[in-house]
C-alpha cells in the first residue's frame, strides 16, 4: 500500500521516450558496419587492421582521459567507437599503422575530450585527426592502393606496418609487381582532376575504385545512411543540402564547359562526399539546431566543397568543408532562431530590445 | 469505420508535438461513476486563479450540500459551495498538492444524510442578459477544469475593447492515461451543448467550433448527432497529438491563427473553455445550484481498479486511493496528467476543482527508470519538438551556466508552457521543463526584488 512506501517526487514530464544517446549511437555504429565490411571486402587485411586500430586507439584514448578527468566510462556511450571507424574510413587503406595511432590520439584528444567530452566538441572529432595527419604526413594520407588486389586477404598493404617515426615502404613497386593494368596511383577525383578524365558513374556508385578505405561505394553508404535516417537518428536534410549545394556549383560550370568540369553524377558519387554528408556532416554536436540551420550547413558544405575540388590546390575538399562548417555552426544557430509561435516579427534581427533599465 | 473516417481529419497546430503512449484504453470505455462521499471533506479557499474566496460559515454551523460557504473576494475570484450535508468542523490549514500549507473548510459529512442536492434555485437561463450569465457563472464557482482552474467567468466578459467572435470548445485531451473529458462528451453531450450556447449568449460570439483529437471519434460522432441544425456550433477532429489541448495550439489548429506572444486568446477575438466546464455551466446554471464535484480520471500502472470517478470536491486524495485500490509497490501519485501533471508528497491532499486526473505509478515502471543525464548532444529534437517554436537546446545550456535573463529576454523563455515536449524526446534525459520553470521562477524573483529597491 503507498504509505508504507518512499514515495517518488519528480517533476513533469513524468513520461520519457525510450530513444537515449546510447542507443543513437549504437545503431551509427550498425550502419558503420556494412561500410567497414565492404572496405573490408575490396582492400583486405589491411583495412581491418587499420579500422581495428584506430578504434582502439581512439576508446582508449578517450578512457584515458576520461579518467584523467576524474569522470565515470564514457566509452558506453558508443560516441567514440563511431570517431574511430569514421576515422579509418578516411585514411587510405594503406596508411602506416602507427600514423593511425597519432590521428585517433589527436582525434579524442585534441577534437574531444579536451574540450569536455561528448556534447561539446566544436568539430568532428575523426575529421579533427585526419586533418591532423594530413598535415603532418602528407605522403602517406595520399598513398592510394588498388581495390580488389589479389592476395589481399593474406598480405598486408607494405605501408601499413610501417616501424613508428620511420617512413613508410614505398608501395610503388608492390604495386607493380600485383599487375593490375592501368593503376596510376590516383584517385578518380584526382584523374578528373589533372587529366580532366572521368571515372564512370556506375563504377564509382557501386565502388570498384581506390580511395580512401571507407569511401569508395557511394550507393552503400546511401544506403546505410537511409537506414539511419528511417530510424530518425540521422538529419536527413544535411546530406539533401550537401547534395544541393554541391550541384548549385558544379552543374552550371559543367554546362558551360563539359570538357573541363566534372558531371553532376562524378561530383556527388566521388571521394568523399557521400560518406563525409552521410556520416560527418550529420554529427549532431557540430551541426546547428534550427531547422533553416542546417539547410544554410548543409549547403555551405557542399558548395565549400566542390569549390575546393575544382578550384584549390587539393582534389578533394570535404573534409575541410565539413570542419569550417563545424565551425560555423553555433554562429548559423545563432542567425537562424526559430520564429517563436505568435512573435509578431520575423527572425533575431528584428528581435525586440531587451527590456527594463 | 467507413462513418468513422468521414471525420478522420489532419487538421493540427503548426510546429513540433509528439506522440506519447496513450494509455486511455485503461479508462475511456468505462462510465462515469460515483464515489461515497469521505468522512471529511477539506475544500481549499484558493483551489482558483486569483483571490482566495472568503469563509461566510461559522465553526460549528451545519451546512447542506450545495450551500454556498465562501463568497468570491473581487471579480477574479469564485465562491465556495458545501460538497456535502454536514457539519463545518474548522476553518484551518491544510495541506495542498503544491506544497504550502493553504486556508480550508473542513467539513464532517453526517454519514445518514440523503445528500440530494437541496439547495438550488432554478433559474431561466433563456431569458437572462449576458452579464447576468457571467454573474451566475461566476456564483456558480465555475472555474477551467481541464486544469488551469481560471475562473470561467472571467473569460467570458473580455475587456471592451476585445471582441470575441469564436468559442473555441476544447475536447481534445491531449494528456496521456486522463478520459474524463471523453466520458463527459459521451455522457454528458447536452448538457455539454446547453453550456456552448450559454457561451455563446454571454460572450456574443457568432460561432462555436468543438475541437476533439481524432481518437475519441465516438465522442466526435456523439456531438454530431446532436448539434443544433443553424450550424453555430461545429464539431472537429484534430489530429491527435500532445500537447493539442493546449489552448494556443487548438486555437491554431482550428482556426489557423497564432495567439500573440504575450498575449491572451481574446486578443484574436477568441475564447477558449474546456468541455468539462462548459458541461457544467449547462448542468448547473438553470438549476442555480454551485460546483461541488467533478469527473476524475483515476488510472496508471500502480492501480486496481482504474475508473472515471465523480468526486466530490475536498475529498482526500488518500480515500480516493483507498477506494479505487493501489497496488502495493505503487510510489508516485500525479495529479493531473502524466505530461504536465505534478507528483506530490503527500496523499492527505484534497481534490480540488481542476484537478482532472490521478495517475498512480508503480516502482520500476519502465518510465521511471533512473535515466543517466548526458551533456546536450545538439541532435535538434527538442527543436522540432517544441509546439512554441523555441529552441530547448540553446536555453537549456543557458539554464546550467544560469543565464536566466539572457534565456527570457533573446531565447523568449516565456513563451513555454511547460508542455514537457522537449524533456520528453531528449535523449540525453536533460530535464529542460524543469530548468525552464526554475528560470522562470527565478527571474519573477529577481523582478519582485528590483521593484522594492526601486520603491
Amino acid at each position: 500500500m503507498l504509505s508504507r512506501q518512499p514515495v517518488e517526487i519528480r517533476t513533469s514530464p513524468h513520461l520519457k521516450k525510450a530513444q537515449s544517446v546510447e542507443d543513437i549511437m549504437r545503431n551509427v555504429v550498425y550502419a558503420l558496419l556494412p561500410i567497414c565490411a565492404w572496405a573490408v571486402w575490396q582492400f583486405g587485411i589491411s583495412a581491418l587492421v587499420l579500422i581495428v586500430v584506430t578504434v582502439a586507439t581512439c576508446v582508449g584514448t578517450e578512457a584515458f582521459l576520461a579518467r584523467l578527468q576524474g569522470k565515470g566510462g564514457t566509452v558506453g556511450d558508443w560516441s567514440v567507437t563511431i570517431t574511430g571507424i569514421l576515422l579509418a574510413l578516411t585514411l587510405p587503406p594503406g596508411f602506416p599503422l602507427w600514423m593511425a595511432v597519432v590521428a585517433g590520439v589527436v582525434a579524442v584528444g585534441l577534437g574531444k575530450m579536451l574540450f569536455g567530452g561528448i556534447g561539446y566538441n566544436v568539430m568532428n572529432p575523426a575529421l579533427i585527426g585526419r586533418a591532423f595527419v594530413q598535415a603532418a604526413f602528407p605522403v602517406a594520407i595520399t598513398t592510394w592502393t588498388p581495390a580488389f588486389a589479389p592476395g589481399r586477404f593474406t598480405e598486408l598493404i607494405p605501408s601499413t606496418l610501417a616501424l613508428p617515426f620511420m617512413r613508410p615502404a614505398p608501395v610503388g613497386e608492390w604495386i607493380a609487381g600485383l599487375k593490375i593494368d592501368a593503376f596510376t596511383g590516383a584517385t578518380p577525383l584526382a584523374i578528373q582532376k589533372f587529366d580532366h578524365v572521368e571515372t564512370g558513374t556506375l563504377d564509382l556508385f557501386m565502388g570498384s575504385v581506390p580511395g580512401s578505405a571507407g569511401e569508395t561505394s557511394a550507393l552503400l553508404i546511401l544506403l546505410c545512411g537511409l537506414y539511419l535516417a528511417a530510424r530518425r537518428m540521422m538529419d536527413w536534410r544535411i546530406p539533401l543540402a550537401v547534395f544541393a549545394g554541391a550541384l548549385a556549383v558544379a552543374v552550371p560550370l559543367w554546362l558551360a564547359n563539359p570538357a573541363v568540369y566534372p558531371s553532376p553524377g562524378f561530383v556527388l558519387f566521388s571521394g568523399g562526399l557521400m560518406l563525409g554528408a552521410m556520416f560527418m556532416a550529420t554529427d549532431m554536436v557540430a551541426s546547428p539546431v534550427t531547422p533553416l540551420g542546417v539547410i544554410l550547413y548543409g549547403l555551405l558544405i557542399g558548395v565549400v566543397t566542390v569549390v575546393i575540388r575544382l578550384f584549390g590546390g587539393l582534389n578533394e575538399g570535404v573534409m575541410y568543408a565539413i570542419l569550417l562548417a563545424n565551425a560555423l555552426s553555433p554562429l548559423i544557430s545563432d542567425w537562424t532562431q526559430p520564429r517563436v509561435f505568435g512573435a509578431r516579427r520575423q527572425g533575431r534581427w528584428f528581435a525586440r530590445k531587451p527590456e527594463g533599465p | 469505420m467507413g462513418f468513422l473516417d468521414f471525420f478522420r481529419s489532419h487538421q493540427t497546430f503548426s510546429f513540433g508535438g509528439i506522440h506519447p503512449l496513450e494509455h486511455k484504453e485503461l479508462t475511456a470505455s468505462l462510465p462515469i461513476r460515483r464515489l461515497p462521499f469521505a468522512p471529511e471533506l477539506a475544500v481549499l479557499l484558493a483551489q482558483h486563479r486569483g483571490a482566495p474566496a472568503v469563509p461566510i460559515v461559522k465553526v460549528g454551523q451545519e451546512v447542506v450540500r450545495g450551500e454556498p460557504i465562501a463568497r468570491a473576494a473581487g471579480f477574479v475570484s469564485v465562491p465556495m459551495h458545501a460538497p456535502a450535508t454536514g457539519v463545518v468542523r474548522a476553518i484551518d490549514l491544510c495541506a495542498t498538492a503544491e506544497g504550502p500549507k493553504a486556508e480550508a473548510i473542513f467539513i464532517k459529512v453526517y454519514e445518514a444524510a440523503t445528500q440530494a442536492v437541496l439547495y438550488d434555485a432554478p433559474v431561466d437561463v433563456e431569458a437572462m442578459s449576458p452579464d447576468e450569465i457571467v454573474l451566475a457563472v461566476q456564483d456558480a464557482g465555475l472555474v477551467g477544469l481541464g486544469g488551469a482552474a481560471f475562473p470561467s467567468h472571467v473569460k467570458l466578459k473580455p475587456p471592451k475593447d476585445k471582441v470575441i467572435e469564436t468559442v473555441v470548445v476544447n475536447g481534445c485531451e491531449c494528456e496521456p492515461y486522463l478520459t474524463c473529458d471523453h466520458r463527459i462528451m459521451l455522457e454528458k453531450t447536452d448538457h455539454m451543448l446547453r453550456g456552448v450556447r450559454i457561451a455563446l449568449k454571454a460572450t456574443g460570439a457568432k460561432r462555436a467550433m468543438i475541437g476533439v483529437e481524432d481518437n475519441k471519434l465516438d465522442a466526435v460522432q456523439a456531438i454530431a448527432a446532436k448539434l443544433p441544425a443553424d450550424g453555430t456550433i461545429t464539431v472537429h477532429a484534430v489530429e491527435t497529438k500532445y500537447p493539442q489541448g493546449a489552448e494556443k495550439m487548438l486555437i491554431d489548429s482550428l482556426l489557423g491563427k497564432q495567439v500573440p506572444s504575450g498575449g491572451l486568446p481574446a486578443d484574436i477575438g477568441v475564447a477558449v473553455f474546456n468541455v468539462g466546464t462548459l458541461a457544467q455551466i449547462g448542468e448547473l446554471l438553470p438549476r442555480g445550484r454551485g460546483l461541488i464535484e467533478r469527473v476524475v480520471t483515476v488510472s496508471g500502472p500502480g492501480v486496481e481498479r482504474p475508473g472515471n470517478y465523480l468526486v466530490p470536491v475536498g475529498t482526500p486524495i488518500r480515500f480516493l486511493l483507498e477506494h479505487v485500490g493501489t497496488k502495493s509497490d505503487a510510489n508516485e501519485v500525479i495529479l493531473g496528467g502524466p505530461m504536465m501533471g505534478m507528483s506530490v508528497a503527500s496523499i492527505d491532499v484534497p481534490v480540488t476543482k481542476a484537478m482532472s486526473g490521478i495517475v498512480v505509478y508503480e516502482k520500476d515502471h519502465a518510465d521511471q527508470k533512473h535515466r543517466f543525464v548526458f551533456p546536450c548532444i545538439k541532435c535538434a529534437r527538442c527543436v522540432e519538438a517544441c509546439p512554441m517554436h523555441l529552441n530547448p537546446s540553446m536555453l537549456g545550456q543557458l539554464a546550467r551556466k544560469r543565464q536566466y535573463d539572457v534565456m527570457e529576454q533573446q531565447f523568449n523563455l516565456n513563451d513555454c508552457f511547460e508542455c514537457g515536449c522537449c524533456a520528453y524526446v531528449c535523449p540525453s534525459n536533460i530535464p529542460l521543463t524543469q530548468y525552464f520553470r526554475i528560470a522562470k521562477a527565478i527571474n519573477r524573483e529577481q523582478k519582485i526584488e528590483a521593484a522594492k529597491d526601486k520603491k
